[in-house]
């Protein structure tokens, strides 16, 4: 991903679900811009959104109306195939509850985005090795996710998301089942992996004290952006 | 094969239902491969009978004897080799239900007419030395525990001895082999001339002929041509080429391979519902799970993969285990513990196994596998 | 009593509890439920070709007759008997008269070549002779097409079954067998008995065309009782001008069939066990996933004070369900499918065709209907049991 303007482009963004006979409107007009390396915190009360402008962005997704690109190029209407690509190689994504397969050790999990690349089984594994290191669970490959605490299993998820190397990390509600001191250290984590390996970092959360950690905050409500949270 | 520790791990997860499935899978298979023995056992070995034999017997019904004269007009014709005569014994050794094959014969021209029953030279010379001699298939032998040297005493149920009585004795001299794996070796051939000179009623008739020709490919004409021979005499003719014979034969018990097709049909329906339900059960389960591997970059056709590796890893183990067991099964003896002459597993249908394994694993895992890859990720993890 | 009475009424809230939740499951279950559906299929299937061979020959022997044959021959085709020994056998005490004299008929078997419908191969028809008394021995025989054959002539009748399964066999058509050519002139019907597969010839004229002389193969007497059998057994085989085994017509046909309904029966036995097998392996599955996607419910009420007990029947109860469901279709769709079908296959014993037609009795599919429940009741008890000891606290927080 090159080029001077925003990592995020989003503009215009319209996202509407049907409930029955109701129309939902969940994104309405959205605009935002990130530019790299920031490390943004998006915050908002439930339903406001959040989740799906994140799914957006992650490609998981697709929008009613508007564009979304990301390092300049438009994912909004890429063919799946190539959305799914393109995730495996440019974002990095961390879920609430981990999503980590049951069945896989550690290493296996954060091995997983790597069966998509032409990499030998040595390469994937000095990566695997690496990404473990960097979320401080070197010492914990071998254990399947019910061996591991919540705060453990985040790491490894945060493992997965960055093996790949991608400069872009979404993260939904990456603390939301944890402690205190869990969400502190994800939290580190996280900024580390901003400051010291230039990841550039949206963050989805409810919660304050998450949203302290970030460089800046941004407040989503009724479908729309502001730098101040609703009244 | 990167993905096979996924595919791998994922079967693990219910091993209990796993082990289950390939258990339906593995029974499939042993049936499977235990009709196709029974089909070869009730097609008598078609596929075994020597393509310049032909078979000659009575037009009207192969009940009705054949004069013995017949032999030697037949030798005369044109392009036939070598004629050997039988008659259908039909006796009984110890009671019914032991039921087995046993024909006089003239032993010279019997032996050289079926070479793929192989004798020792001093089993040969034995049986042309000794009047009541006969030589049985190691099959039979090893069912009755016969060995050399054994009397054997039989009741007829056709033929009575001249003397009255109904029992014929005989000494067994040989016990021949089988040249291939599908030779039968369950019969009990005995002298001609023995026979005829003690038989009490029949005198100068025999029951059928084998003739061999120079060149099978004038089967058609010679048949035709000894058939003429006969025809408007006291006793037709209907000579046809050795297979068309057994064919003709094993058709008399009915449509035998649509039934075992039919079975096997809803053998198959059965464990693919049973494989099909684990697949789906396995698919739902995990929805989040697939989602998040779509999440990180797997394309739908890559989960569409995994679960049909799955499904096929399942059906692999289970079809493997299942031929392997049926061909144990098989190669250990026939039910009725060696009565059938004709009991084996037939390479064409192990493949066509191989075949049906990979189909089942198909089948089952198709529809949940379409399904994995049609997820929609957002509204998965959202669950 | 009081204890029994709530201990039920807990049994039917769960198993309704149960059965609430089952259209959640419905694919499971359905796969469960045709799994079963398809062993009993084809277990009455297979079962209903036995039947309808034992019935044939069932309806073929009539409790006061016997046969006569020679000593060492185990069927009609083998056997022999000059015309002398057949008029003894006629004369012997215990068998009973009719206007005609008494009622032993004396019949020649053989079997001649004629194509199958189906196959287009040779397949051997019996064709027997007959005298004037036959028609009262085998009393069921009645011509229902055509004419009787006219006696001292190459005329013969042929059984509807024969008729139908085998070529030449049509009204007018002629046959030539021995030294004689033979028209058919009528079609008989013997009570779906075996002689339905059979010509009928004139035993003279056969004779002749045979060049029998005067011989017959057996004799079928009517006794005055099927008591007196006893007495007409003792006096053949104590004459010495005879040689000859005497059985009930009974005796001779189920021993005729032993051999093909006994080989049936085991094959049927052996396929519907393996496949069953194989169905309970699936049953098993749906069962202990019905279980674990319940686990909240039970353990709920578990904690509410319900006792092991009702749990587990209901599982079972819910499986039972299933499998009598998988019986009931699978039995229904063989009496629809096959139970009447018509054919013809070869009989070892008598080395000739016997045609008959497939029967899916009453007993068969309660037999099918057992052999479900039993599916069924395999299928639900380790799950059962598993659903009985399911940790309450443990399950209770279970996602």
């Amino acid at each position: 991903m090159s080029g001077d303007g925003p990592l995020v482009d989003v503009r215009s963004l319209e996202k509407r679900f049907q409930r029955g006979a109701e129309e939902i409107r969940v994104l309405d007009g959205l605009d935002l811009e990130v530019p790299p390396g920031d490390f943004l915190a998006l915050m908002g009360p439930s339903g406001s959104g959040k989740s799906t402008l994140l799914n957006l962005i992650g490609g998981l997704d697709r929008p009613t109306a508007g564009r979304v690109s990301v390092g300049g190029r438009r994912i909004d209407q890429m063919p799946d195939r190539r959305l799914a690509a393109w995730r495996a190689r440019h974002v990095g994504l961390v879920f609430q509850f981990y999503n980590l397969l049951p069945v896989l050790t550690a290493e296996r999990n954060v091995e997983l985005p790597l069966l998509l690349t032409r990499l030998s089984a040595k390469e994937r594994a000095r990566r695997v090795a690496t990404a473990l290191d960097v979320v401080g669970l070197a010492d914990r490959q071998g254990h399947y996710p019910r061996q591991l605490s919540g705060g453990e299993q985040q790491r490894v998820g945060i493992a997965r998301a960055i093996v790949t190397d991608p400069t872009l990390l979404l993260c939904d509600e990456p603390t939301g089942d944890l402690d205190r001191t869990a969400s502190d250290g994800i939290l580190e984590l996280l900024g580390a992996l901003n400051r010291e390996h230039g990841k550039t970092v949206l963050m989805v959360t409810h919660d304050p004290h998450a949203a302290a950690q970030a460089r800046r905050i941004l407040h989503l409500d009724k479908g729309r952006l502001s730098t101040e949270p609703a009244p | 094969m990167k993905f096979a520790p996924l595919v791998w791990a994922n079967l693990r997860r219910k091993k209990l239902r796993t082990l289950l499935t390939i258990l339906s899978i593995l029974v499939a298979f042993v049936l499977y491969g235990y009709l196709s023995a029974i089909r070869v056992a009730f097609n008598q070995g078609v596929e075994f009978a020597g393509l310049d034999r032909l078979v000659v017997r009575h037009k009207v019904s192969l009940i009705q004897p054949l004069p013995e004269s017949y032999k030697a007009r037949m030798e005369a014709v044109d392009g036939v080799e070598l004629v050997a005569l039988a008659t259908w014994f039909g006796g009984v050794y110890q009671r019914p239900t032991n039921f087995f094959a046993q024909m006089p014969v003239e032993p010279e021209p019997f032996l050289e007419m079926f070479p793929e029953y192989r004798l020792s030279p001093e089993e040969r010379r034995a049986w042309a030395e000794t009047r009541t001699g006969a030589i049985v298939g190691e099959k039979l032998a090893s069912r009755f525990g016969w060995e050399i040297g054994d009397r054997i005493p039989l009741q007829a149920s056709i033929w009575p001895n001249k003397d009255g009585s109904d029992t014929w004795e005989f000494d067994i001299v040989g016990i021949y082999e089988g040249a291939e794996k599908g030779t039968d070796t369950t019969q009990f051939f005995f002298r001609h001339d023995y026979f005829h000179e003690s038989r009490g009623v029949g005198s100068g008739l025999v029951g059928w002929y084998w003739l061999r020709v120079a060149d099978p490919d004038r089967s058609a004409q010679i048949a035709a041509r000894i058939d003429g021979m006969f025809a408007n005499s006291s006793a037709e003719t209907k000579t046809e080429p050795e297979n068309a014979f057994i064919q003709g034969f094993a058709n008399q018990v009915g449509n035998v391979g649509a039934i075992l097709t039919g079975i096997l049909a809803a053998v198959f329906f059965t464990i693919l519902l049973v494989a099909g339900n684990t697949m789906a059960q396995a698919v739902r389960e995990r929805t989040a799970e697939l989602a998040a591997l779509k999440a990180i970059g797997f394309t739908a056709r890559g989960v569409l993969g995994l679960v049909l590796g799955e499904s096929l890893l399942l059906a692999a183990t289970g079809g493997a285990l299942g031929l392997s067991l049926a061909w144990w099964l098989i190669s250990r003896g026939d039910p009725t513990n060696g009565a059938l002459p004709f009991f084996f597993f037939p390479a064409d249908d192990l493949l066509l196994g191989v075949a049906l394994v990979l189909f089942v694993g198909l089948a089952a895992g198709i529809l949940p596998a379409l399904q994995a890859g049609r997820l929609a990720i957002a509204d998965a993890l959202r669950r | 009593m009081r204890a029994l009475g709530n201990w039920l009424s807990q049994v039917a809230a769960v198993t309704r509890f149960a059965l609430a939740t089952l259209p959640q499951r419905k694919g499971a279950s359905a796969a469960a439920m045709l799994g079963i559906a398809g062993v009993v299929l084809v277990l009455v299937f297979v079962l209903s070709i036995a039947t309808g061979i034992l019935r044939t020959m069932e309806r073929s022997a009539a409790r006061e007759n016997a046969i006569v044959l020679r000593t060492g021959a185990t069927s009609e085709m083998m056997s022999g008997l000059s015309g002398e020994q057949a008029d003894l056998v006629a004369e012997a005490p215990g068998v009973a008269r009719g206007e005609k004299g008494p009622l032993a008929s004396a019949e020649l078997f053989v079997i001649i070549d004629l194509p199958k419908r189906t196959t287009g191969t040779d397949a051997n028809v019996p064709l027997r002779g007959v005298v004037t008394t036959t028609f009262e021995v085998h009393p069921a025989v009645r011509v229902v097409e055509g004419r009787m054959f006219r006696w001292g002539l190459a005329e013969v009748v042929v059984g509807v079954g024969a008729a139908r399964e085998f070529q030449g066999l049509d009204l007018g058509a002629t046959l030539d067998v021995g030294e004689a050519r033979w028209t058919v002139v009528g079609l008989f019907e013997a009570a779906g008995g075996v002689a339905e597969s059979e010509i009928w010839a004139d035993a003279a004229v056969l004779q002749a065309a045979y060049n029998r002389g005067d011989s017959y193969q057996a004799v079928y007497a009517t006794l005055t009782s099927p008591e007196a059998f006893g007495e007409f057994r003792d006096a053949l085989t104590a004459d010495p001008r005879l040689n000859v085994k005497v059985q009930r017509q009974t005796e001779y046909y189920a021993e005729q069939s032993a051999l093909l309904t006994g080989i049936i029966t085991g094959l049927g036995t052996i396929v519907a066990g393996l496949m069953g097998l194989g169905a309970v392996f699936g049953a098993l599955n749906t069962m202990y996933s019905a279980v674990s996607a319940r686990t909240r419910e039970i353990a709920t009420l578990r904690a509410l004070g319900f006792s092991s007990g009702p749990v587990v029947l209901s599982v079972l109860i819910e499986s039972m369900l299933l499998a009598a469901a998988g019986g009931l279709a699978g039995g229904g769709l063989a009496y629809l499918l096959f139970d009447g079908f018509r054919t013809a296959t070869i009989n070892w014993s008598s080395f000739s065709q016997i045609t008959f037609a497939f029967t899916v009795t009453p007993g068969l599919l309660v037999q099918g209907l057992v052999w479900a429940l039993v599916m069924g009741l395999i299928g639900g008890l380790p799950p059962a049991i598993r659903a009985a000891r399911l940790p309450i606290a443990a399950a209770l927080r279970e996602g």
